[in-house]
């Protein structure tokens, strides 16, 4: 599916922390079927960005739009049923359960009937069925009944896609997902992600240029909150503005080899 | 299908409810109805134990004002009983009905803030109470009210008979503890779990977990008030020094000391904190020159509670 | 209207702002720096009480007695944060509530077998317990004069040392942003057990200085922890100026409120039903306003930074 109208609608954006500027102005969309990459170099504001997007954080001022309606002042929980998932930058799953029991909960969110006191979860086919769906669309379902805590970095980042994936979002905001991972690992990841790509709009934060540019249909450059470049891949790759900025060589070297 | 035995927490448990059950024979055969007593007490500590690992052990929410619920229950018995109202079917959902309210609206307010600011409200509206109920003299207010008849029940039991009210605040211990390990097996006992382990994440996963805690809170205060009024009955005589914030942290310990988050831990950490200060308190008036120390000493070293020491035990074994 | 009373309790809820506030400066400070919850900083303030009442009476002077019990509290600050406190800075709120209020079990204890059950009076010189006259027809008691004076001083000490000296940046730098300290080659260990012993000092300054009128006694702490711990919330924990405002405002709130409520109350309230309600909303009072304020501003009036 590829919509004409935007399911992520950000205008006018803008966060200062006290006198530094974090979002300076930023306008994004994003669409279905859509893979819209923010890079930038560290402190560029990408995460602030994501956590307003996702309601973490609220913005100074500026609008958030999800599928047409406004977003801009509800709370993360009501963001989160309407259809807009987050997976964060530094690994946030729960420990002390077990890989299934992690994404159950997340089923568990969007199915409601959490005031339900007496019947045992673990075992309510419900969630165990749509959590292990959601497991086995990023290679998670032979470690279901592992401890979260146990497995190891690139598995927890699997696992923070599949937490995201089982509330049946129609958008993902994914924050550097290849975080920390080995090359074996990246390439992996890379995969999943293009493979949810059809059927969701994904707004990407990521360091590696590779992956960026093998899966991006639209790139933003945000420097210092600020958006200094946006279009699709080529276009990026040849702007100069960008280069100096934030690319450098690493982009001329991905050019031309 | 094989013949499982069962674990050694299980074993532990169920070995422990017999040990209650079975007690008033000992002290029959034996002609001990002091140690009756203190089984007694122990049991209704039990539960507000039990009411108190909800929150704090499952929950993450370390609730310093705990005793409150204690008290309300035991005056909910006193305060009807001073007017002559015997009723146990008004007193006890009264002890219930009005710790729940009670844990609403504070709640409301305490969950509102993380961390130690839920330690020292928690501790600060405890404080209220215990403060309120000195205050009020017509009910004795310091020096406490004198409960000279139990609840009745129109003649379905008569908790005049020790025996009596010995089995029904077992059979209240049994039933708290069945409730709370249902509760911690079904969603909302999950979505409780998942807020104690990583607030945020639940949040992004779509639940407000404000509510569901505040659900959670208002159930282990309204288990806790009937802790209450089961000790008030036990005891006959009702003073705010139960409410006072050293039992708080009295109970606090006696859940850390039998397990956190796990299921018979507090009645474990009951049973070891009652006995230890009646041993204590035996052998001299400064017990807890002793008793402290104890306290910091299973906080420095002893992770997990004697539940945490059973479960390596069991690992041990294997 | 008595003016003469009404003259009296505000400096008497001044009185008990400061004695709030030296027990609450410790307190934000030692939670905000190391965020260590001490419950036992009531003891500290018992163990001020007893030290000066026992020097006070083998010498027969107060003064000197209140001289002593500084130094003596100082060591005990100092032999708490080595021994107890000092392992549990990475252990959470929840063992550093047990543990403390475990020693706070044993200092009751230990106080109850050195000195007894019974509490020690404390005879105050003569040029300090008579009364002043502050206004025309209005005085006071003297010594309550001096406990308002010394509290005042030492806040006024207290805000300089913080604001203006490196030490006191350092002290806030560490309220604000604990590793940053770390960062500035800034002896961690060392500048803790300071702080920890500093704010032991202050609570010993203000539990010698009610003891003359209240007697030392065992357990004394323990009402007055709670209430400081009222301070520090509604102060917003880890600021000193929070902690001033909100003790001076607790002070006055919970004097006026045990002095005048009934009369305020009978103006909407039969006497009857003013005299037996007065008493328990006026116990009530402070931690209302407790709960009003965190209602509108969970994390205080004041805070420091956002962490």
């Amino acid at each position: 599916m590829h919509n004409a109208e935007p399911l992520i609608s950000v205008s006018g954006l803008r966060k200062t922390f006290g006198g530094i500027v974090a979002t300076d102005g930023v306008d994004l969309e994003v669409r279905g079927g859509e893979i819209h990459a923010v890079i930038g170099p560290n402190g560029a504001g990408k995460t602030t960005l994501i956590a307003q997007i996702s309601g973490a954080l609220q913005p100074d001022s500026g609008v958030i739009r999800f599928a047409g309606r406004e977003i801009t002042d509800l709370p993360t929980y009501e963001r989160a049923r309407l259809g807009l998932a987050r997976s964060f930058q530094i690994t946030s799953i729960f420990h002390d359960m077990s890989v299934v029991d992690n994404v159950a909960l997340a089923v568990q969110a969007q199915d409601g009937h959490s005031y339900r006191f007496w019947r045992p979860a673990r075992t309510d086919p419900v969630l165990v069925d749509r959590a292990m769906d959601a497991l086995a669309r990023v290679g998670l379902d032979g470690r279901r009944d592992d401890n979260a805590g146990k497995i190891s970095h690139g598995e927890r980042r699997q696992l923070e896609i599949a937490m995201a994936l089982a509330a049946g979002p129609s958008a993902l905001l994914l924050d550097e997902p290849t975080a920390g991972m080995g090359r074996e690992e990246t390439a992996r990841m890379v995969e999943i992600i293009r493979s949810l790509k059809d059927d969701h709009a994904i707004l990407l934060i990521e360091h590696d240029m590779d992956a960026v540019f093998a899966l991006a249909d639209r790139i933003t450059v945000l420097v210092y909150g600020r958006i200094i470049a946006s279009g699709p891949p080529q276009t990026i790759r040849a702007d100069d503005a960008v280069r100096k900025a934030y690319l450098g060589d690493e982009v001329s070297d991905h050019a031309e080899g | 299908m094989p013949i499982r035995l069962p674990s050694l927490r299980n074993g532990v448990m169920f070995a422990g409810l017999a040990g209650f059950a079975l007690m008033p024979v000992f002290t029959g055969v034996t002609g001990q109805p002091y140690i009756l007593d203190i089984t007694m007490r122990m049991m209704c500590l039990a539960i507000a134990a039990v009411s108190l690992n909800l929150i704090l052990g499952f929950g993450g929410m370390i609730s310093f004002g705990h005793a409150a619920f204690i008290g309300i229950g035991a005056y909910a018995v006193g305060i009807p009983a001073y007017y002559g109202e015997y009723s146990g079917f008004l007193q006890i959902p009264l002890a219930v009905g009005v710790s729940a309210l009670f844990a609403l609206i504070t709640g409301a307010i305490c969950l509102r803030t993380r961390g130690v600011y839920f330690i020292m409200i928690t501790l600060a509206f405890g404080q209220m109470v215990f403060f309120t109920f000195v205050s009020i003299e017509e009910y004795g207010g310091d020096d406490g009210l004198v409960i000279d008849t139990k609840s009745e029940f129109a003649g379905l039991i008569d908790i005049e008979e020790p025996l009596a009210l010995y089995y029904l605040i077992l059979v209240c211990l049994v039933a708290a503890l069945y409730l709370v390990k249902r509760i911690v097996a079904s969603r909302f006992g999950r979505v409780i779990q998942g807020s104690k382990s990583n607030d945020d994440r639940m949040q992004a996963i779509g639940f407000n977990t404000f509510r569901y805690r505040l659900t959670c809170y208002v159930i282990a205060g309204a288990l806790c008030g009937l802790a209450g009024a089961l000790l008030g009955n036990f005891t006959g005589f009702i003073s705010p020094d139960m409410i006072d914030w050293t039992r708080s942290g009295e109970l606090i310990f006696m859940v850390v000391l039998g397990g956190a988050g796990s299921l018979f831990g507090p009645v474990l950490g009951t049973v070891v904190f009652l006995v230890l200060e009646e041993l204590l308190s035996a052998l001299t008036i400064y017990w807890q020159i002793i008793f402290g120390p104890v306290l910091i000493l299973v906080v420095l070293f002893g992770r997990g509670g004697i539940d945490g020491l059973l479960s390596r035990l069991a690992n041990a074994q294997r | 209207m008595d003016w003469t009373l009404l003259v009296t309790q505000l400096l008497n809820g001044v009185q008990l702002g400061v004695l709030l506030f030296l027990l609450a400066a410790g307190l934000t400070l030692i939670f905000g720096i190391m965020d260590f919850v001490n419950l036992a900083h009531g003891s500290l303030y018992m163990a001020g009480a007893y030290f000066c009442a026992t020097v006070a009476e083998w010498t027969g002077s107060f003064l000197i007695g209140a001289l002593a019990a500084l130094p003596l509290t100082f060591m005990v600050g100092l032999a708490v944060e080595m021994v107890v406190v000092r392992p549990l800075y990475a252990r959470d709120h929840l063992d550093h509530v047990l543990a403390t209020f475990g020693l706070i079990l044993f200092f009751d204890a230990l106080v109850h077998l050195v000195w007894g059950p019974e509490g020690i009076a404390i005879a105050l010189p003569g040029f300090l317990d008579g009364r002043v006259t502050i206004l025309p027809g209005i005085e006071i008691p003297t010594y309550r004069l001096l406990i308002i004076s010394v509290g005042l001083a030492v806040a006024a000490g207290l805000g300089y040392v913080v604001t203006r000296t490196r030490a006191g940046m350092l002290i806030r730098a560490g309220a604000a942003n604990r590793r940053m300290l770390g960062a500035l080659g800034v002896d961690v260990n060392k500048l803790f057990t300071l702080v920890f012993a500093g704010g032991a000092v202050l609570a010993g300054l203000a539990g010698l200085m009610i003891a003359p009128i209240t007697e030392a006694n065992i357990g004394m702490g323990n009402g007055i922890l709670i209430v400081a711990l009222v301070v520090i919330i509604i102060g917003g924990i880890g600021s000193i100026r929070g902690a001033f405002v909100a003790a001076i405002l607790i002070g006055m709130i919970d004097t006026m409120g045990r002095s005048y409520l009934d009369d305020l109350m009978k103006l909407f309230l039969s006497d009857q039903n003013a005299e037996t309600a007065a008493p328990a909303l006026s116990a009530m009072l402070i931690y209302i306003l407790m709960a009003v304020i965190l209602y509108f501003r969970p994390q205080g009036l004041f805070q420091p930074k956002v962490r």
